[in-house]
């Protein structure tokens, strides 16, 4: 099983090597969202501090959905996803390999930029550990749950949009634990307790959704 | 082995077929035909498990296929219409993928070996992007090459888009499995000369009927 794991992992990551412009699409939609805002709000030093950890989430989540829409479309096209659904590896442990490859594509990349993009709003040194701690632990949370609606509406005309409906309300928690933890720290007290959140949520969605993905997929298959 | 009682399929408002059964023991081979749209395709995919039938169960050696999950995948090879191929990988690569999803060990020289035996050795290492249609239908079709352990073959339009070598080479492979004492299931439009001791038909233009 370990095996079939390693095996979809590695499908993923060399289908994105070798189609860089998918990955470096959502990567510099990230990068623009989050510049849009010194632009328009103007250098005012304060302001921007302020509104920093909410644009930088907000940014990465957006980003995260748009790359999580399209998770399972070209599977799904071209008859892959057939096979996963009869494969000898539970489907839902391929899923979950599935959404880890696209995480490592999509989502780590975005934890990696952040801090020089928190450059623009002037953020505090001491508040980068946390923005991309916080982020590394959000991140695949958002990849698991824009999973379930890619999942749900696969095949659908005008899926796109329907995904963002259905995903974005429920990446509101993590995305209020997510920038409170930044919001926490800023006011010089200890963003522990976010964190811990934020890793229970990862927990939490790394052991039930694969599951609920795998249900959705095969609804879509029949 | 496989067991298909009162089996019914409807799509939308049509009833594509109700109350078919056949049973196929080690060493049978089922031809389903039928015009277009008359649920051949549909058939097979409730055969597989990925289609939930309308009314009835298949069976799987006296358990429900469906109950039966990975232990019953594990022995079903299923080539669908679509070619489950990505077109940015080698042809080699689409067949390891595919060997390892369906728990079937394949080593680099016994898939080098699979494609050289489809007539696809100059393109082993080519991206699938570059291939034609039939030459991709011969990759996924490269699997029955490798996948002569697993005893429940479902094929899908298998000649479909083949030339005549490569329709002999499938016809021989099939026929093999066959002779092994495995079980194959397929549809074609064009006629096809398989030789197996025991074949059967399922017409779905005359209605469902027992064979």
């Amino acid at each position: 099983m370990l095996e079939a794991l390693l095996c979809v992992i590695g499908r993923d990551l060399r289908l994105a090597m070798r189609r860089r412009s998918d990955v470096a699409t959502a990567l510099l939609f990230f990068v623009i969202v989050v510049t849009l805002f010194p632009l328009a709000l103007g250098p005012e030093p304060n302001l921007l501090r302020a509104i920093a950890p909410g644009v930088i989430w907000v940014a990465a989540l957006l980003a995260s959905m748009l790359s999580a829409a399209r998770l399972f479309a070209a599977d799904y096209a071209d008859g892959t996803l057939e096979q996963m659904a009869l494969s000898a590896t539970p489907l839902g442990a391929i899923v979950a390999a599935k959404v880890a490859a696209h995480w490592l594509v999509s989502g780590l990349p975005l934890v990696a930029i952040a801090p020089v993009l928190a450059l623009q709003f002037d953020l505090d040194q001491s508040l980068l550990g946390a923005l991309v701690l916080s982020l590394l632990l959000g991140t695949p949370v958002l990849s698991f749950i824009g999973a379930i609606g890619a999942a749900l509406t696969l095949g659908v005309r005008g899926s796109g949009v329907l995904t963002a409906l259905l995903v974005l309300p429920l990446y509101v928690p993590v995305l209020v634990i997510g920038a409170g933890a930044l919001d926490v720290a800023a006011a010089g007290q200890s963003s522990e307790p976010h964190f811990l959140l934020l890793a229970a949520l990862l927990v939490l969605a790394g052991a039930f959704t694969p599951w609920a993905i795998a249900a959705a997929l095969r609804i879509s298959l029949e | 082995m496989l067991e298909a009682i009162g089996l019914g399929c409807v799509r939308g408002e049509r009833t594509l077929f109700s109350g078919l059964d056949f049973a196929l023991a080690a060493g049978e081979l089922l031809r389903v035909a039928g015009a277009n749209g008359s649920g051949k395709t549909s058939l097979l995919r409730i055969v597989c498990g990925l289609l939930a039938p309308s009314a009835g169960e298949v069976r799987w050696n006296g358990a429900s296929a469906r109950a039966l999950r990975e232990e019953y995948w594990r022995r079903l090879l299923y080539i669908g219409h679509a070619n489950a191929i990505k077109d940015d990988l080698t042809a080699a690569e689409n067949l390891a993928v595919a060997c390892t999803l369906s728990g079937v060990r394949a080593e680099p020289a016994r898939i080098g070996e699979a494609l050289r035996r489809m007539g696809l050795a100059p393109y082993g290492s080519r991206p699938c992007k570059l291939l034609s249609q039939g030459q991709r239908r011969r990759v996924a079709l490269a699997r029955l090459h490798l996948a002569t352990a697993t005893p429940l073959w479902v094929l899908d339009e298998p000649f479909a888009a083949l030339d005549a070598t490569a329709v002999a080479e499938v016809e021989a492979l099939i026929a093999g499995h066959v002779a092994r004492g495995g079980i194959a299931i397929y549809t074609t439009h064009q006629e096809a000369h398989i030789g197996a001791a025991v074949a059967h038909t399922i017409n779905l233009d005359e209605g469902a009927r027992a064979c």
